[in-house]
């Protein structure tokens, strides 16, 4: 599916970056939207409605994950970080602040629009509750709780199978330890970070056919997992 | 209880308004911690008295003051007036205990900490706390709940104060069950003495509005009789007085006055091993509180308790602990002779008066012996001498076994020996004298006293007194003298044989106790000794837990600090994980400074004792002891012994703490030069790929390559800008590594989610190499910051990948190596020089090849850092069939890590 014509507010403070995205997005036949600092774009977010907004996290007037936050309080808009800062705290804080995707620049642009195709199509079908999850060969039932793997039913666990729902809920967006935790077992629960990985291990050695090369629930490096959305 | 309204009851209260703190054993006359809370007892003489219903009544008058009141624990025993009482005042949710048969309730001591009201109500200060509480006693939380600046009511019973124990014992008939130290009555601020006369007692006794206690005293069938009712009436009465006397002298102390003061008397207890001893310190107790001074107890330990049995052992300790509760100063002496070792100390000390015990000895062994206070007695000088006797309850002494313990054989032998003596003078009888062969039985005598010990040698004397007379005097083989003159020969072979016995046992039992101060000395030594031949931290842990398994037979855990928790640095095999309970009474100990768990008042049930490790520069950390299977508590010496080992592993620790720091501050000092390196190095890294890109670029602008072309030239320009960020990347990580900038996030980290995710970062990066895996099903989570260790991964993946040809398949292994986890990647390439396998993760090497592969040589040294950063090992080795394996060692995720 590729979709065209969608607005995107694009804010950076660098003039070079702003201008080569709006090169190659509007290339792709998408109406790029411009802010260079964190005020404008707030209110470039209300007057102008874009469809979704790729932010830089450096900001010369507030920080990208405080713009994050005052977005989130009134809009849904989807919003991708693009930041030089690589640092697996800096991507939890923008995740927790709302944000829908982290992309450490620098990136390809393949890898840009993967991303936000995925991001769009998870808001655009939001409203619409399936009942059949399916990714690849990955299939979800969630009136039945039954999982397959192309022909193959696969046997889950009442925890492995909420965690793989909460992941294809939000398939595509990575999910960090912290929320996951909260859904699944309720914040205060000590241990539970050893309980997600070994949880996350056995789902892994259910669903995938190589554990070490997962097609289905990809690991975002101390940050969380995502499951990937064909 | 009834209100106390309707009930003529007086009260006499000694309250302190002066501020002043009131006597106490801890602090005499000390001012006051302004922090700290101010504790008030309503003391009554039994059940009954209406005490927990004049708390609740002062209460309410505090709470109509505007004062901020809490219940912390009232027991009401559901009597409507007394409910009535408690119905307005807030109350402080009580915390269940679960056991399996019912559901019991404690004061919530945490809720009370965190609500901090002004004033706590809590009932029954003497009460003891179910197992599983933060401390066994229920006055150890009040004490706690003063430490935190909050004022506490509670009620208790004069029966139920330790020092008064054998008193209300011989008043009532009945054993008092959790008696309260005295230090604690002593150190509260005011004592409100709720009296009411016997006879209304007894008659609301009748009226059935009095709660009886399941256990203690109250419990005895006669024990609320008047004339037993008013003799404790009367302890209460003069107890509460005998405080405003201390008050009154408290402030005229501290206020210069000068006055009648107690003539400068001073206490000596002399205890043992006997029962006798736990009277003894409560008689003390009382003469030093009547006298008001200072009084300590003592025990010698001479040459003979050497071999002091492990019951008697434990009966000291609890002697002088319970010495310790009272108030006391307790001492432990060493000497040979107890009577002189005591008397020397109380000169010394200006003691005046000794209390001693005089147990009922048989008279012989007075005489074989020596008693003691007799001793005592006649050298005492000025000091007077308090003697208490032995009861008929604490005749079954079994010192007397003690003195002549020895296994059966022992004397088995002895009479065998004797037997043997005999047999060698039959032969002899008639060449020599009969007066003669009694010297070969004297050998025989030494003999057994040397080796076989005082019993056996003293039944040698006897035996070869008989032998001598039935088979060598006339008439032979009877029993009876011809020549009286030999009676004194015996009499002189069996009193040199009893001399002889006592005083080479003795000897005997000197060298064994110099053995055992050499064996603890020899002890010191060699962990010394290993511990100073060591300068890594880890192996110095591991010393120190060696030798304490082999010395004491005990598990051992050790806990350093790190980042503000504690944490498992060393230990024996089985306390790798602790429980809950060992980790609060760990963390306990740290925080406090005091010695928790096993054995102690705080945190028992935690299943080992938590020595915290001290220098003179504070605490380093806390050491765990725990007894190996159904062993008993630790002797004096060995406490001894192991508190030398704590100190001594606190120095070591800290030893190797400021290396550390020593080698940190070297390494800051050499990042200048290394800098200088570094840009030397890197321009030329960084300009090369920047030479393609702009040459492509600027071909690119002038539009005029063919389609073709105008893609090769994209695609390079790409790839030399990918290139020139993994370059950035490695850079920036290098350098935050020598800043130590970067802080260990560590996780639970699966071995295949670590894996995956480097696999797919390479794959990326090449997608022409072929990785194989290996990886343990089994592999537990590793302790690790996940990130950082992929990218050491990849950074393997990257160099294994650039040192081998393409089709050549590179190898991802993962195995488990006893606790811990061994990453292997390898490759089938050109291998590296056998003198440069420590080199290659210095920064800047690279393997010189003709065909010289691109690199910073970066890789494997922020492999190297990252790695050694989580206190693991990296290495590299050559493939037996060419090639280079590198391999990593990573630890394992513990379960019960704090924080």
């Amino acid at each position: 599916m590729e979709e065209t014509g969608v607005r995107i507010l694009v804010v950076d403070d660098e003039r070079a970056i702003r201008r080569f995205l709006r090169a190659s997005l509007s290339a792709h036949g998408h109406t790029i939207l411009e802010a260079a600092a964190g005020r404008e774009a707030l209110s470039a977010v209300a007057e102008q409605r874009p469809d979704i907004i790729f932010l830089d996290l450096g900001l010369p007037d507030m920080d990208g994950v405080e713009v994050t936050r005052q977005i989130r309080e009134w809009s849904d808009t989807p919003i991708i970080i693009l930041s030089v800062r690589d640092r697996e705290a800096d991507k939890i804080a923008a995740l927790e602040a709302g944000a829908d995707d982290y992309l450490v620049k620098p990136f390809g642009m393949g890898e840009l629009m993967v991303r936000m195709r995925a991001v769009l199509r998870r808001v655009w079908q939001a409203h619409r509750q399936e009942a059949v999850f399916q990714s690849g060969e990955l299939k979800v039932d969630y009136t039945r709780r039954r999982v397959w793997v192309g022909e193959r039913e696969v046997n889950l666990t009442p925890t492995e199978y909420d965690l793989l729902k909460l992941l294809a809920q939000n398939a595509g967006k990575v999910l960090t330890h912290p929320h996951m935790i909260q859904k699944i077992w309720g914040s205060d629960l000590i241990g539970a970070d050893h309980l997600l990985r070994v949880n996350i291990s056995n789902l892994r050695k259910k669903l995938e056919a190589d554990p070490a090369r997962p097609q289905y629930i990809l690991t975002e490096a101390a940050v969380g997992y995502r499951l990937r959305l064909e | 209880m009834p209100d106390s309204s309707e009930t003529p009851s007086t009260r006499m209260t000694p309250s302190n308004p002066l501020g002043v703190f009131p006597h106490s054993t801890r602090g005499e006359g000390e001012a006051a911690n302004p922090q700290r809370g101010r504790l008030k007892v309503y003391l009554g003489y039994a059940a009954g008295v209406g005490k927990t219903s004049a708390m609740l009544s002062a209460a309410r008058d505090r709470a109509e003051a505007g004062v901020d009141v809490a219940v912390g624990v009232v027991n009401t025993h559901n009597r409507p007036e007394m409910e009535a009482l408690l119905s307005d005042l807030p109350q402080i949710p009580l915390r269940k205990i679960l056991s399996p048969e019912r559901v019991q309730t404690e004061m919530d001591l945490d809720a009370v900490l965190n609500r901090r009201p002004a004033l706590v109500l809590v009932d029954e200060l003497a009460h003891a706390n179910l197992p599983g509480s933060r401390h066994p006693r229920r006055y150890q939380d009040v004490l706690d709940l003063l430490e935190a600046g909050l004022d506490v009511y509670t009620t208790l019973n004069i029966q139920q104060l330790e020092s008064l124990g054998d008193v209300v014992q011989q008043i009532t008939g009945g054993i008092v069950v959790d008696a309260l130290p005295d230090f604690v009555l002593d150190g509260a601020d005011e004592i409100e003495l709720v009296d009411l006369p016997p006879d209304e007692l007894l008659e609301r006794l009748r009226d059935g509005k009095v709660h009886l206690p399941p256990e203690g005293p109250e419990t005895q069938p006669g024990f609320f009789r008047k004339g037993n009712l008013t003799a404790l009436r009367e302890l209460a009465l003069r107890r509460t007085a005998a405080r405003v006397d201390v008050q009154m002298r408290d402030y005229m102390a501290a206020r210069d006055i000068t006055g009648p003061w107690a003539a400068g008397e001073r206490i000596l207890v002399c205890v043992s091993s006997h029962p006798l001893a736990e009277r003894l310190v409560r008689t003390g107790r009382r003469l030093a509180g009547d006298l008001d001074a200072p009084w300590t107890v003592a025990f010698v330990e001479t040459p003979g308790h050497v071999r002091m049995r492990p019951e008697q052992q434990q009966r000291l300790n609890q002697t002088l602990l319970l010495a310790e509760q009272m108030g006391a100063e307790v001492v432990r002496l060493t000497g040979v002779n107890a009577a002189e070792t005591l008397l020397a100390y109380a000169h010394a000390h200006n003691i005046t008066k000794l209390v001693v015990g005089k147990p009922r000895w048989p008279r012989w062994v007075e005489w074989a012996r020596g008693s003691i206070t007799q001793q005592i007695l006649r050298k005492s000088g000025s000091v007077d001498v308090f003697i208490i006797g032995e009861t008929a309850a604490e005749e079954k002494s079994p010192s007397m076994r003690v003195f002549l313990h020895s296994p059966a054989w022992r004397y088995a032998a002895a009479a065998v020996l004797v037997g043997g003596v005999t047999l060698l003078g039959v032969p002899l009888h008639g060449r020599i004298e009969p007066t003669n062969l009694v010297m070969i039985y004297l050998t025989a005598v030494v003999l057994a006293a040397l080796f076989l010990g005082r019993g056996p040698s003293m039944l040698a004397s006897l035996l070869s007194v008989l032998a001598f007379d039935f088979f060598f005097i006339r008439p032979t083989l009877t029993l009876s003298v011809a020549d009286t003159e030999y009676l004194i020969t015996f009499a002189g072979l069996l009193l040199v044989g009893l001399v002889i016995s006592n005083s080479a046992a003795l000897v005997r039992e000197q060298v064994e106790q110099l053995r055992k101060r050499e064996a603890f000395t020899a002890a010191i030594n060699a962990l010394s000794r290993d511990l100073t031949g060591l300068s890594d931290l880890d192996e110095m842990l591991r010393a120190v837990i060696r030798r304490i398994q082999t010395d004491f037979s005990r598990d051992v855990v050790l806990l350093l600090p790190e980042n503000n928790h504690l944490k498992v640095a060393a230990a024996s095999p089985r306390l790798e994980k602790l429980g809950e309970e060992e980790m609060t009474a760990a963390l306990w100990a740290f925080q406090h400074n005091r010695e928790t768990g096993l054995g102690t008042s705080t945190l028992p049930q935690a299943a080992m004792r938590c020595i915290p490790l001290q220098t003179v520069h504070g605490l380093v950390g806390v050491m765990g002891v725990q007894p190996a299977e159904a062993q008993g508590l630790l002797t004096a010496d060995q406490r001894h012994l192991l508190e030398s080992f704590a100190s001594l592993a606190a120095l070591a620790i800290e030893r190797a703490r400021l290396a550390q720091q020593a080698s940190q501050t070297q390494v800051l000092q050499s990042t200048e030069k290394l800098q200088a390196a570094l840009l030397h190095s890197i321009s030329h890294e960084l300009r090369t790929p920047l030479v393609t890109i702009t040459g492509a670029l600027s071909s690119l602008a002038e539009g005029e390559a063919a389609p073709a072309l105008q893609r090769e030239l994209a695609e390079a320009a790409y790839g030399e800008a990918r290139r020139m960020n993994i370059l950035v990347g490695n850079l920036l990580d290098m350098s935050r590594l020598e800043s130590g900038a970067f802080r260990l996030n560590r996780q639970p980290s699966d071995l295949w989610d670590l894996a995956g995710v480097a696999l797919s970062q390479f794959g990326e990066r090449h997608p022409e190499r072929q990785v194989l895996t290996d990886l343990a099903e089994d592999a537990p989570l590793l302790d690790v910051d996940m990130a950082l260790m992929v990218q050491v991964l990849v950074n393997l993946l990257d160099n294994a990948a650039k040192y081998s040809p393409v089709p050549a398949p590179i190898r991802l292994l993962g195995r488990l190596e006893g606790e811990d986890v061994i990453l292997s990647v390898a490759d089938e390439g050109v291998g590296i020089p056998p003198e440069d396998l420590e080199r290659v993760f210095d920064k800047f090497y690279r393997v010189q090849t003709p065909a010289g592969p691109s690199g910073t040589g970066l890789g494997l040294a922020i492999a190297r850092g990252i790695v050694e950063a989580h206190g693991g090992r990296i290495w590299a080795q050559n493939r037996p069939g060419g090639g280079t394996i590198i391999s990593i060692q990573l630890a394992r995720w513990a379960e019960r890590q704090v924080g």
